[in-house]
């Protein structure tokens, strides 16, 4: 009996681990790396490595600029209607990115809710690289936040309270005390957010449309590419996975991203 | 002369710490079981916590006034806060720590003074407490604080070191002269420290004194018991000479020298108590057969606990009686060292 379970459950961790490595896998197999380096030159790659990374660039530091004070302020202030917010910043984790993608139309639409004052400015957001901007921030941002306020909840109280009694005001508190002290759980939050951001599909294929050298990312161009051209497609998709692996490898490195490693968690999340 | 005014209410869960306070250039303990509201006195008067109604004034400034909507926030307030477990800034160093609400010029004599000048370029995790709690009190220091709040300072630290850190702490208070509101559950820490003790309980001062008027004459059981007594339930009558005899209800009689009658408590310190084998000819009145339940050994001393009172001997007196537990043996005091309370 005990040996029966014992066979189940090496053959389960076997089937599962075999599933997520064989694509992974299979994509290398497919790709010589000589020709991987080769497809990264076509015009296709090098204009979606363009727009992805200005795009991301210009998203992520928004996110981080405004989501770090938005973070210490949920993870350390108690107030009636925080878990509402929490879970309210958690909700677009749960949708479909086409979901977001809607969303945003309905917002920033020609005929969405803020429309009509976009368009007094002659501001025309969907189809634009402002479009492929927001829709990066939207997807990724939930992802900063959750870390980032589990971050700054995890910092000890009493380590605050002691800096304001040695006359340190609210703002000193804050970049002397709480961010230097938060700064692992940040950077991993960070890098995770990243991540998704470059991956993100859904949201901006429907927002902002996938015009090569204007709002086509590298996802986007591996869709474009899967018709066309199925090894430049294959050789995209390898950058992602060495990119992936090698933050992942980054994030179990250093115990100070200890806030979202999964085998090393020891906080509970926000909710 | 700067002395630290509070009378305030504070409401808590389960309860309103409420209190008045004149601590002048003196360390007054605030001792009381945890969840008795200790700790949240120092909030309020660190501005950490904000009280319902009273006052907070610190010689001449007003840091609180409910009434004149008066709120100083705690970086305007001039405390020195050491807090418990010290909550040193764990990814600076010591010198760092120190200077982090200081003046510069004061940061090498406050270092010296504390003996941690060596210790200035280490990082809190790699100190030992007593570094910790030394490192803490130069930080507070550092901002030339009008008031000191010391939280549970000597909790962190492990028995053998408390008694020198206790003596040094003692120096350094009698030295800066600050009012100093000291937060501790430990009775002895409180009458090693301070000029004066409160007992709190449950929001309230049960009684403020001296240490040696809190022991010499305890308001009532709570507080006996706090500063280490034996409490002890009886039936008290006249007896000839001017004493009392009580009746205790585990069954002995014994005498004390204070008048009462009617349901009494007596209290017994246990360092009043001797221990024998046989009942000794000498001039104490009380001796009581009793069995020895267990022994526990605390430096140089032991507690010796019967099943009718706990004494604390010398551990050379251990040695010399041999005693052990499960042993019968005969405690004695003097019918004055026998306080009863009064009925409350």
């Amino acid at each position: 009996m005990r040996a029966a379970f014992a066979a189940l459950c090496a053959v389960a961790t076997a089937v599962a681990l075999a599933f997520l490595v064989l694509p992974v896998a299979a994509i290398f197999f497919r790709v010589p790396p000589g020709d991987l380096l080769g497809a990264l030159g076509h015009d296709v790659t090098r204009d979606a490595l363009v727009v992805s990374l200005k795009t991301s660039a210009i998203a992520h530091a928004a996110v981080l600029l405004v989501g770090t004070p938005a973070a210490y302020v949920l993870g350390r202030k108690r107030f009636r209607g925080r878990g509402v917010i929490l879970t309210l910043v958690e909700l677009p984790l749960v949708l479909p990115p086409a979901v977001a993608g809607i969303g945003l139309f309905a917002a920033f639409g020609r005929m969405g809710l803020l429309g009509g004052e976009l368009d007094a400015f002659g501001i025309q957001i969907p189809f634009t690289q402002a479009a492929v901007v927001l829709a990066v921030a939207f997807v990724e941002s939930p992802f900063y936040l959750r870390g980032a306020i589990a971050a700054f909840e995890a910092v000890d109280g009493s380590l605050l309270d002691a800096a304001r009694t040695l006359g340190a005001a609210p703002g000193r508190v804050f970049a002397r005390i709480a961010l230097p002290l938060a700064a692992g759980g940040l950077a991993a939050a960070s890098a995770l957010a990243l991540a998704r951001g470059l991956g993100e599909f859904g949201a901006t294929i429907i927002f902002a449309g996938s015009l090569q050298g204007v709002t086509q990312t590298l996802p986007l161009a591996i869709y474009a590419q899967f018709e066309q051209d199925f090894d430049t497609a294959l050789a995209i998709s390898a950058l992602f996975i060495i990119v992936g692996a090698l933050l992942l490898v980054a994030l179990k490195l250093y115990p100070w991203f200890r806030f979202v490693s999964i085998s090393r968690s020891r906080f509970a999340p926000s909710t | 002369m700067v002395s630290l005014r509070l009378d305030l209410s504070l409401p808590l869960r389960a309860f309103d710490v409420a209190l008045a306070l004149d601590v002048g250039a003196e360390t007054f303990a605030l001792v009381g079981p945890s969840g008795a509201g200790k700790t949240s006195v120092l909030r309020a008067v660190a501005g950490l916590a904000r009280p319902a109604q009273g006052t907070i004034a610190c010689g001449d400034a007003t840091w609180f006034d409910a009434g004149l909507r008066i709120n100083l926030r705690p970086e305007q307030r001039s405390v020195g806060y050491v807090f418990q477990e010290y909550a040193l800034f764990p990814h600076l160093t010591v010198e760092q720590n120190v200077a982090f609400g200081g003046e510069a010029g004061r940061l090498d004599r406050l270092l010296w003074r504390l003996g941690i000048e060596e210790l200035a370029k280490t990082k809190p995790s790699e100190l030992s407490g007593g570094e910790r709690q030394r490192v803490a009190l130069a930080r507070a220091l550092a901002r030339g604080p009008s008031v000191l709040l010391l939280d549970e300072p000597m909790s962190a630290l492990d028995p053998h070191t408390r008694g020198n850190v206790r003596a040094e702490l003692h120096d350094l208070l009698r030295e800066l002269a600050l009012p100093t509101l000291l937060v501790t559950h430990d009775f002895e820490d409180a009458a090693a420290l301070a000029d004066r003790v409160g007992v709190l309980v449950d929001g309230r001062l049960r009684q403020v004194g001296t240490p040696a008027d809190l022991l010499g004459s305890p308001a009532d059981p709570f507080v006996a018991r706090l500063a280490g007594a034996n409490v002890l339930t009886g039936v008290a009558a006249p007896a000839p000479n001017g004493l009392t005899a009580v009746l205790l209800d585990a069954g002995p009689t014994i005498y004390a020298a204070d008048p009462s009658s009617g349901r009494t408590e007596v209290v017994v310190y246990p360092w009043d108590v001797s221990l024998a084998r046989e009942p000794p000819d000498d001039s104490a009145l009380n001796h009581v057969r009793d069995e020895i339940v267990s022994l526990t050994p605390l430096g140089n001393r032991a507690r010796v606990r019967l099943r009718l009172l706990t004494a604390e001997i010398t551990t050379a007196s251990l040695e010399r009686l041999q005693l052990a537990a499960g042993e019968p043996v005969v405690a004695s005091f003097k019918a004055t060292q026998a306080r009863l309370l009064p009925r409350g």
